[in-house]
């Protein structure tokens, strides 16, 4: 089960946090700096997983950006470690060529999409087409009521002209 | 890409980026989080747009760290917004900033229970993604079976099922007890038939978690989850997107074979074989790729088919071949698969017959001990000392000493602990452990906790043969210039020991050997000072008669420290320096220290208690158990009275008793002359014979003796230490096996819960998890084995009560090092009473018997099962049953003043629902239940309460039912809550005196007696 999923920047800014399990206020900081530490500072060479407190973090590096995942010791690594590639690659498909810019001033649809790939700690859904044509749907469900609001809008100002 | 219209939420985000430095940042965000708070006030002039914006506002600034604590309301309400944009982000957000336990989540629950069962698709997987991913108990309980509902409908489309197995799962995972999955099994089996592979990997982790609690009812499932496996391995009919870089499913693949795992084992030929057939391609048919994607996923198919074929216990050559592979994999490049190689052979240990195998690859895993990474560093460390034995212990623990002076310090203190603990586990002789523990004291005396040069200390006091060498070696150690203060220790106690051994080699006068002491002592710390005092009357001692200007120097010494301000090293100097005036005596007085009783090393103990207590460690250790080394068992030369000790393995050589008796007459005499110390020696020979006799502990010596040890070698060498530390190992000595924690509380704790500890000592922990289903309960006794050592003679009769039918399994005799054994116990409910079982358990540990009679929580509310009327239906069925024996009124007085709020939890934490709001006047309570039992079956009961505000110790209670037996024991057993509840308990005669913690803990057989007169 993944425990939490957290994307940091190599300056240890904090990009997306989720919580899969209950971490109080204060425990969240101290996680998101305590596995900072540990992940930022490894070298490049090495492997992508972390031993921490008992549970293991499983992160991988996009240029500038450390995606983490943290789970059980005796949980799949290597599945972990796909699951994050799964993300990212959609989160491609989606923004087209995704950087760290993308992901910073529309962290709600980094959000939307982690929601649509991940439930309770498990892999939901596997399909990058099927992630992609949902979140295509909600978009369309957004667009539509905020076309509708202007229309309702146009016709109050219109009417109060 | 454009933020869709949330100008304002960019400008924010830009703003942030700007700042210089994070005051600025701290600046910003306070002023947006004073301007949000502003408008959340006003909030009728909000648009849904903006209250959308300043959401995301919040969560954004909560991601960057910084306290949130207010606007939860504002986020939660968002979530009963009737537009989708408004709905999507209040799911979302407060998914994201509250915590399962938050009370605003409560106020939600309606909105979100209306928005599933609605029959709106996009509202409906909101909801499940919000539960799924935050829901806490009070979810579970209002939305389970609609959850339930969703997932097996045909009427749903994927996306709203596959949301709803893993919601179920996240319900089920934390709270088992709450959601009813009776009868899932074939739902499940149906669920593994599923065409849309979305939906199909959510529901096979739903089956993990399910079946990771009880396999025995999905044994339906397991031939489809070998289907499942064969059908994606074989890639047929796996559509193109479910497939990844090539291979159908990875996750799929690795989630059905983790499902697997949880069945014991395979029993029906066919689907073994099919198995086994999907298996061996993948051992065999996965290679190395260059693309890192694709090969990482074959490899995580591969890894978890290792997990599976090791825990099937497949035949030989499928094992030999799965060694070969991580033989492989320890040594490739890449560091993830070498990593995990490495992880998996430590877990392949557990498996017999393969250890000769993984120690041929010894030389290449001590090369992963030098890798940079430190992931794989720990890993190789853990298995080097996991596959660690009597055979090769000499080569790894001089690797690890080795790498000691290399390591970083993360990993120091853990590789001198298990440096040290396999040193004295597999020693082939004593000599070399002494070098390895000096050696470890030396290169990492910073890690090098009391714990292990006490260890040592205790080695070389009873063994007559080590004495003059390791007294030569710690007279090595002090020529080095710069020596680590628990060298100093460790070496002026057994020189001030043994050193007149040596007196003939050079340098080893006593003079010399005074002085290069006395040249560490203005390094040392305040600690450290009384020992080298003792080691100076030692030395004083072993110089008769004297040498005036060697006393003299060492009385100066005594003199000067007579004023000390730490009352340990002033009380030293001063009887030292009294008792060194007594000439001949002093020999007596200060004779060599005598044996230490054999007790489990303290430094073993708690490595277990460190390690984590996983079932592939135990196998571990289970198997170092089973080889370890004879040379260390430290005997217990005592002469119990006259009775040498019996039956102790050893390889050590026993000195003859006679001499021995000897040196317990020298401190007779010493005791003789001085009275103040009587209470010196750790094991005072027992006045009471046949107390001796009777107290088998007394030979060995709780496991849990720590205490004592660390007393061991400050406080024993020297007689002035009569102190209230002294007095510790004898008091040990009288005590026997005692219950952790209170016994009476934990069945109490019990009656309320169905799972946790009925009893723990320091050998055994009984676990309990129950189940209740109408009148059957089944509970499963957890048996679990602290020691490494086995539990025999293991015995468990259930005395029932004439109104519980019950059914043990079998128990088996011996309960196998760090092992758990489970017992399934069938219980049957025949009649309403309040009477209680009691578990009379029994068992050996060495020449030990120990038994205990334990309360079994069966008790009467677990027959309960709670229900909530309305008005309508409660009235009319109180009406109907009129008057005793049915109804039965009793005015209580003394009881327990309780605010009216914590009764009704009281109640409810019973199982006697409380239905708010039925009865007009605030004062009262009124509830209901229902009793299952054979005679009765379902049985409404109704229960009134009616207190009075003025006195809160007394009020009136009503029950009734339809049996008026079951009337009778309701009341009174509710009563017993009332009237007292730390204490109370259905048979009250004995049992308070056991559970008031202020009483005693009773000694070892006598819960026993105690409990008795329950029956």
């Amino acid at each position: 089960m993944i425990h939490f999923v957290l994307l940091i920047s190599r300056q240890g800014k904090v990009r997306l946090t989720k919580w899969y399990s209950a971490y109080p206020q204060k425990e969240r900081t101290k996680v998101i700096r305590e596995i900072s530490g540990e992940v930022l500072s490894r070298g490049p060479k090495l492997c992508n997983f972390v031993e921490w407190r008992g549970l293991k973090v499983v992160y991988r590096r996009y240029a500038s950006l450390y995606f983490c995942m943290c789970i059980n010791q005796d949980d799949n690594e290597l599945e972990v470690l796909e699951i994050i590639h799964h993300y990212v690659e959609t989160l491609d498909r989606y923004f087209g060529s995704v950087c760290e810019l993308d992901l910073i001033f529309n962290f709600h649809k980094a959000y939307y999409i982690l929601d649509e790939l991940l439930l309770a700690g498990e892999l939901q859904e596997s399909s990058k087409k099927t992630v992609a044509r949902l979140i295509a749907g909600q978009d369309a469900l957004v667009e539509t009521a905020k076309e509708e609001a202007n229309s309702i809008s146009n016709i109050i100002a219109q009417a109060s002209k | 890409m454009a933020l869709s219209g949330m100008r304002g939420l960019s400008v924010f985000i830009s703003d942030i980026r700007n700042c210089q430095n994070k005051e600025q940042e701290r600046l910003r965000v306070d002023k947006e989080l004073g301007n949000i708070r502003t408008r959340f006030k006003n909030e009728k002039g909000l648009t849904p747009y903006e209250k959308k914006k300043y959401v995301w506002k919040m969560l954004y600034i909560h991601m960057l760290g910084y306290d949130v604590d207010f606007g939860h309301m504002e986020t939660v309400s968002l979530i009963s917004a009737p537009k989708y944009p408004e709905k999507q982000v209040g799911y979302i957000v407060t998914a994201c900033l509250l915590n399962e336990n938050h009370d605003f989540l409560r106020l939600a629950i309606n909105t979100v229970r209306n928005d599933i069962i609605g029959r709106n698709e996009t509202f409906q997987c909101l909801a499940l993604t919000m539960v799924g991913n935050i829901g806490g108990r009070e979810f579970a309980e209002s939305l389970a079976p609609d959850v339930q509902k969703l997932l097996i409908s045909s009427s749903c489309r994927p996306l709203v099922r596959k949301k709803a197995a893993l919601c179920l799962l996240r319900l089920y995972r934390k709270n088992p007890d709450v959601v009813n999955v009776d009868g899932w099994a074939d739902r499940m089996a149906q669920l593994l038939d599923e065409r849309d592979l979305g939906v199909l990997t959510s529901s096979m982790s739903l089956l993990v978690a399910l079946v990771s609690n009880n396999h025995e009812a999905y044994w339906s499932c397991l031939p489809k989850c070998v289907k499942t496996l064969e059908r994606l391995a074989r890639n047929q009919d796996i559509p193109q997107e479910y497939t990844y870089y090539g291979i159908p499913s990875p996750w799929l693949q690795v989630k059905t074979m983790r499902a697997l795992q949880y069945f014991p084992t395979i029993e029906d030929p066919n689907t073994r074989r099919s198995l086994f057939e999907v298996l061996q391609r993948i051992l065999m048919g996965t290679d190395v790729v260059k693309n890192v994607n694709k090969n990482n996923a074959s490899h995580a198919v591969l890894f978890e088919a290792l997990s599976l074929v090791m825990h099937l216990d497949a035949e030989k050559e499928m094992m030999s071949q799965c060694v070969a592979l991580l033989g492989k994999f320890i040594a490739v490049r890449e560091p993830n698969i070498r990593y995990l190689g490495l992880e998996n052979m430590t877990r392949m240990l557990m498996v017999t017959d393969v250890q000769d195998i993984i120690k041929r690859h010894q030389a290449q895993i001590i090369t992963s001990l030098k890798d940079p990474d430190i992931s794989i560093r720990r890993r190789a460390l853990d298995l080097l000392y996991g596959m660690c034995d009597i055979s090769n212990a000499k080569d790894i623990v001089e690797e690890l000493l080795q790498y000691l002076s290399t390591s970083d310090f993360a990993m120091r203190e853990e590789l001198s602990l298990k440096a040290a603990i396999l040193a004295e586990k597999f020693a082939p002789d004593l000599s070399w452990y002494v070098d390895v523990i000096l050696q470890l004291i030396d290169k990492a005396g910073d890690f090098v906790s009391d714990d292990i040069w006490f260890r040592v200390v205790q080695f070389v006091t009873n063994n007559d043969d080590l004495q003059p060498y390791a007294a030569a070696k710690a007279r090595e150690y002090l020529d080095k210039p710069a020596i680590h203060e628990t060298m100093v220790k460790v070496s002026a106690y057994l020189l001030g020991e043994y050193s007149h051994f040596l007196a003939r080699r050079p340098g080893c006068s006593p003079k010399e050997i005074f002085s290069i002491i006395h040249e560490k002592l203005p390094t040392v710390s305040m600690s450290t000072v009384p020992i080298l005092l003792s080691t100076y009357a030692k030395i004083l001692m072993h110089t008769q008669p004297p040498e005036p200007e060697l006393q003299n120097q060492i009385w100066a010494i005594f003199h000067k420290y007579e004023s000390c301000i730490d009352v340990e090293i002033q009380q030293r100097a001063v009887e030292y320096f009294a008792l060194s005036a007594k000439g001949a005596a002093l020999a007596d007085i200060l004779a060599e220290m005598p044996k230490f009783p054999e007790r489990q090393s303290a430094l073993i103990k708690k490595a277990e208690d460190i390690e984590t207590d996983t079932a592939e460690q135990s196998a571990i250790k289970l198997r170092a158990q089973q080889q370890m080394s004879n040379a260390l068992v430290v005997t217990d030369q005592r002469p119990a009275n006259g009775t040498p000790p019996v039956s102790q393995l050893t390889l050590v050589k026993l000195p003859s008793i006679s001499s021995n008796s000897d040196n317990y007459s020298a401190d007779e005499g010493a005791r003789q002359e001085n009275g103040t110390l009587t209470r010196v020696d750790p094991q005072p020979p027992s006045a009471d014979l046949l107390g001796d006799l009777l107290d088998p502990l007394a030979i060995e010596g709780p496991p849990g003796a720590v205490q004592s040890e660390q007393n061991v070698p400050g406080v024993d060498g020297v007689p002035s230490a009569a102190d209230t530390a002294a007095i510790v190992p004898i008091e040990e000595q009288k005590n026997t096996v005692q219950p952790i924690g209170n016994i009476a509380e934990r069945f109490h704790a019990l009656c309320l819960k169905d799972s946790g500890v009925l009893y723990e000592d320091p050998h055994i922990q009984i676990g309990i998890k129950a189940e209740w289903r109408a009148h059957h309960g089944r509970l499963v006794l957890f048996l679990g084995n602290k020691n490494t050592s086995p539990l025999v003679s293991v015995q468990a009769l259930i005395l029932p009560p004439s109104h519980l039918k019950t059914e043990l399994s079998l128990v088996p005799d011996t309960i196998p090092p760090r092992a758990q054994v489970q017992c399934p116990l069938e219980v049957v409910n025949l009649r309403p009473s309040r009477d209680v079982a009691v578990l009379d358990f029994s068992y050996k540990f060495g020449s030990h018997a120990v038994n205990i009679k334990l309360r079994l929580p069966a008790v009467l509310n677990k027959f309960l099962q709670p229900l909530t009327l309305t008005a309508d239906e409660f009235f009319p069925q109180w009406r109907s049953l009129s008057g005793p024996p049915l109804k039965l009124q009793e005015v209580i007085r003394g009881v327990r003043p309780l605010p009216l709020l914590e009764m009704a939890n009281l109640l409810n934490s019973f199982r006697v629902m409380v239905c708010p709001g039925l009865d007009p006047n605030p004062n009262n309570l009124v509830a209901s239940t229902t009793f299952y039992s054979e005679s009765t079956r379902a049985m409404l009961c109704l229960v009134r309460i009616e207190t009075d505000p003025a006195d809160r110790t007394q009020l009136r209670m009503t029950v009734s039912s339809g049996d008026p037996t079951l009337t009778f024991e309701l009341k009174e057993y509710i009563k017993e809550q009332l009237v007292d509840i730390p204490t109370s308990s259905p048979p009250p005669p004995m049992a308070p005196s056991v559970a008031s913690p202020m009483a005693p803990v009773p000694p070892l057989n006598d819960p026993g007696a105690f409990l008795a007169g329950l029956l």
